[in-house]
């Protein structure tokens, strides 16, 4: 028997507002809230609802034999908590089903993992508890932002006690090996490792309506059949994808919903494939073989390694600068502090700041605010400058004589206030609806400001 | 092929960008084994004019023999048309500078009609006047020197252009590096558009230097868009080695403005852009090179706000001047509000400088490794200017592609399109 493991990745992040310098020091109010509730809304309509639905239709039609596996990063809940809570509510109905796994990740979908173990082992931790809080699952797989691995990243991980990780099945790192294999990390044996089958995941997400590609267009039987193309003895064909896939990045138009709709009922009965997910399939199959990494692997581009996030000159030094005051954060330990260190830590901001595609984009252009890596440099390091010096303040005056604050505290006080309905950050963690109101209000007038 | 070019002005003898486009371009296509005869109203004797000829028209009479010795003798020709005029000068602004350097003899006397023109250091009561006396002068070039394709830089040399198709034949090629609302804005000049149009209508290709300028001339000029064609220009690798030794003398960073100083290259916004991010840092000075109608404006707006001990003013620079300028600045702006092309920021990236330009402007259409703003957006303007000032990462990213990104617009390049063009009509 043979399985197939259907992964989604669901992640928006907080993009950030035009705030230009002669913001800094003025107003903390770093996220474009229109932007991103627009954002929301429009994928949400386009993407998520029809796509929740239809997993919950094919469970209802396929019973317990129809399997499918989704990572929610941080970002992702609290703004659909906020702005589409109809989607947490469908994720819960498939969470109720018992067919679907819930993979831990990052919190903040940060690459954490190369900037500062601990903060990659606290938003772990933190990721683990929201989703055992929203879906009732504790995570024993883990999906690494962006599939980035090493064996470092595998260590920590299996020392976190999760048993399966998920990551790219980078040519340069399997070589001759297939990925359709259960394989374990060579550093620590006990993580099992689940590789993408890139081409026919790849297949779906960029190429599904691409008419000038020769196998256009893709049907249930095509697909069925490439699957049946690959080896009597090997096990498992890992496809991750994006949830955005369907529907969104691939429109309905294009039929990714029909294709997928259909895509069970041929499995079952045109080929010897069964759906399962991570965490089953660690315990139904045996590695064949540890396989090791020394330098970080990730699904981008055909070079599946960090240079769409690390490595410019531009990327390089906002991340130093971000990790570099992490202790300074870890000591203020304020919720609103702590949020934005998380929110300024997401993926997304380094990928804009990326100089590899100025000739191809597209993919790359997807919900991207920026024209160019320069803009969105300039930006985030001026909120980011911002982050540094409320940081860095909040550490002075615990120290400093009291009469001194009065001159500058006033007006910090007077504008962090409104925001700070950040009492709205642990009233996200209580109930769902709730903030979204207080927020929606409590931003308006900022904006005119 | 033979090409007969008909322009304006040459380097040195430059008031802007117009004259290093046609040196670079005319250096590129005799690279690519091209014949150039290139006509300009007035020389100096000092034009560099390597490997190809530059013709003064001020030796041209209407029906003489002799020349064609000449221009066998040198493999360059060079017409020079006794005139002092300045491509982007209205004819108004024109008549003020004819009237006071006029000397006292008539002109009228030595009308279109004389048998050989005399020119040097003499000046025509009207733009128009001169343009029509190149146009005679041209038909009489075109007559004497072989050639296969007839090409024309800006309005000055349409009607040359003209006349000379018309008493050789050939096809006409006219270059648009501006229109007259680029120079103008909205007070158009009727009689500057008529000239442009005409030579426009009667070309058989256009060619312009943006995608910008080629909506204006599709758009404006209702010129049909099959008949206009986007050749970028390009910039002169950089040959000045000493500039590698040039130190600004004051501490703080430099931040640039450097064209003249009119309407359409936007200086106003560079100084409220200077004043947005001097009240939130001190250790930045602003110049202003270059002169021009807004400068006295400009001091005065200075003034009032209180920054002359941090923005400098130099006025025009050339040459060398303009090299140590960049090697001083550590950011080089161009707000232009309606740029054709702008070669400038090309000249400031050759010389590792990072550049802020205006979307508005037909550079930013090639450039990847440039900071482009809306010229009105002075809040963007700003924010450039003190994100490279601040964040090291910026800087370096240009050191490491901007340059290489201008040693890749080679002449070499535009002069191979440029022909590509030519063999569309031949």
């Amino acid at each position: 028997m043979k399985f197939i493991n259907l992964c989604f990745q669901v992640h928006q992040p907080y993009r950030l507002r035009t705030y230009r310098f002669f913001n800094i020091g003025q107003d903390h109010q770093y996220y474009d809230d229109y932007q991103n509730r627009h954002i929301i809304r429009l994928v949400t309509e386009r993407s998520y609802l029809p796509a929740n639905r239809m997993m919950l239709d094919m469970i209802h039609e396929f019973g317990t034999s129809f399997k499918v596996t989704f990572s929610i990063s941080g970002p992702a809940l609290e703004q659909l908590l906020q702005h589409a809570p109809e989607v947490i509510h469908g994720f819960q109905e498939l969470a109720a089903t018992g067919c679907v796994e819930f993979t831990g990740e990052t919190y903040a979908h940060s690459l954490a993992s190369l900037g500062s173990k601990e903060e990659f082992i606290r938003q772990i931790e933190k990721h683990r508890d929201r989703i055992n809080d929203l879906f009732g699952q504790r995570p024993v797989t883990f999906r690494n932002t962006e599939l980035i691995f090493d064996d470092q990243i595998g260590q920590t991980v299996a020392e976190l006690g999760f048993s399966t990780m998920l990551t790219e099945g980078a040519k340069h790192v399997l070589g001759w090996k297939s990925p359709n294999f259960l394989y374990c990390s060579a550093a620590n044996p006990k993580l099992k490792l689940l590789m993408r089958n890139f081409r026919l995941s790849d297949d779906i997400i960029f190429r599904f309506s691409n008419r000038d590609w020769t196998e256009w267009p893709i049907t249930t039987e095509k697909f069925v059949n490439w699957l049946n193309q690959v080896p009597e003895n090997e096990e498992v064909v890992n496809l991750f994808l994006n949830y955005e896939t369907l529907g969104e990045q691939q429109r309905e138009e294009t039929g990714i919903f029909d294709f997928f709709y259909t895509l069970p009922g041929a499995v079952f009965s045109r080929s010897t494939y069964n759906f399962s997910t991570p965490g089953e399939l660690s315990e139904k199959l045996q590695p064949v073989a540890p396989v090791s990494v020394l330098y970080p692997i990730s699904w981008a581009d055909e070079e599946k390694d960090l240079t769409a996030w690390l490595g410019n000159e531009l990327q390089d030094e906002a991340f130093g600068k971000l990790y570099g005051i992490e202790k300074e954060v870890m000591a203020c330990g304020k919720p609103d502090v702590i949020r934005d260190w998380e929110r300024l830590q997401t993926s997304d901001h380094f990928y804009y700041m990326c100089t590899k595609w100025f000739s191809d984009g597209e993919v790359h252009k997807y919900f991207n605010p920026y024209d160019s890596p320069y803009e969105a440099f300039i930006n985030y390091m001026n909120v980011l400058s911002d982050f540094i010096i409320r940081v860095k303040e909040k550490d002075e005056p615990a120290k400093e004589a009291k009469p001194e604050k009065r001159v500058t505290k006033p007006k910090t006080k007077a504008k962090a206030k409104p925001k700070n309905k950040g009492k709205a950050k642990p009233t996200t963690k209580v109930a769902a609806r709730k903030p979204s109101v207080k927020k929606a209000t409590a931003t308006k007038p900022k904006k005119k400001n | 092929m033979r090409v007969l070019m008909f322009g304006w002005e040459f380097p040195p003898h430059i008031t802007g960008g117009l004259g290093t486009a046609c040196f670079g371009l005319t250096k590129g296509m005799v690279k690519l084994g091209t014949d150039v005869i290139f006509v300009v109203p007035k020389a100096y004797g000092d034009e560099l004019h390597p490997g190809f000829r530059l013709i003064n028209a001020s030796d041209i009479t209407m029906d003489f023999k002799d020349s064609q010795q000449q221009e066998f003798r040198n493999k360059i020709n060079y017409i020079e048309i006794g005139s002092n005029l300045i491509p982007y000068m209205e004819p108004e602004e024109f008549e003020v500078l004819a009237e006071k350097e006029t000397r006292k003899t008539s002109e009228k006397s030595k009308t279109i009609f004389s048998r050989k023109f005399k020119f040097s250091g003499k000046y025509g009561k009207n733009l128009m006047q001169e343009v029509s006396r190149y146009a005679v002068i041209a038909s009489s070039i075109s007559t004497q020197h072989g050639f296969d394709v007839i090409h024309s830089h800006d309005w000055l040399t349409y009607p040359a252009g003209i006349a000379a198709k018309k008493i050789s034949g050939k096809p006409l090629v006219i270059h648009v590096h501006a229109t007259e609302f680029d120079r103008s804005g909205k007070n158009v000049n009727t009689s500057v558009f008529e000239i442009e149009q005409k030579g426009m209508q009667e070309a058989d290709r256009v060619i312009t230097v943006s995608n910008l300028t080629r909506q204006i001339v599709i758009e404006k000029y209702g010129i049909n868009h099959e008949k206009v064609v986007t050749v970028h220009n390009a910039v002169e690798p950089s040959d000045r080695q000493e500039t590698a030794t040039i130190r600004k003398h004051v501490k703080e960073k430099v931040v640039t403005f450097l064209g003249r100083v009119t309407y359409q290259k936007g200086p106003d916004y560079f100084v409220e852009a200077a004043h947005k991010v001097l009240k939130r840092d001190e250790n930045v000075r602003f110049v202003m090179a270059g002169s021009g109608d807004l400068l006295n404006r400009m001091v005065r707006r200075i003034a009032k706000l209180k920054m002359g001990t941090k923005f400098h003013f130099t006025g025009f620079l050339a040459g060398a001047e303009v090299d140590t300028m960049f090697a001083m600045s550590d950011v080089y702006v161009m707000p232009s509000v309606s740029e054709p092309f702008g070669i400038s920021p090309l000249e400031a990236m050759r010389s590792n400088v990072p550049v802020v330009i205006s979307k508005q402007s037909g550079v930013s259409e090639i450039l990847k490794h440039a900071i482009k703003v809306d010229f009105w957006d002075i809040d963007a303007m700003a924010d450039a200017i003190y994100g490279i000032l601040h964040y090291d990462g910026l800087s370096k990213l240009f050191a490491r592609f901007g340059k290489e990104e201008v040693d890749n617009l080679k002449w070499d390049n535009a002069a191979f399109n440029v022909l590509e063009v030519y063999k569309t009509v031949l």
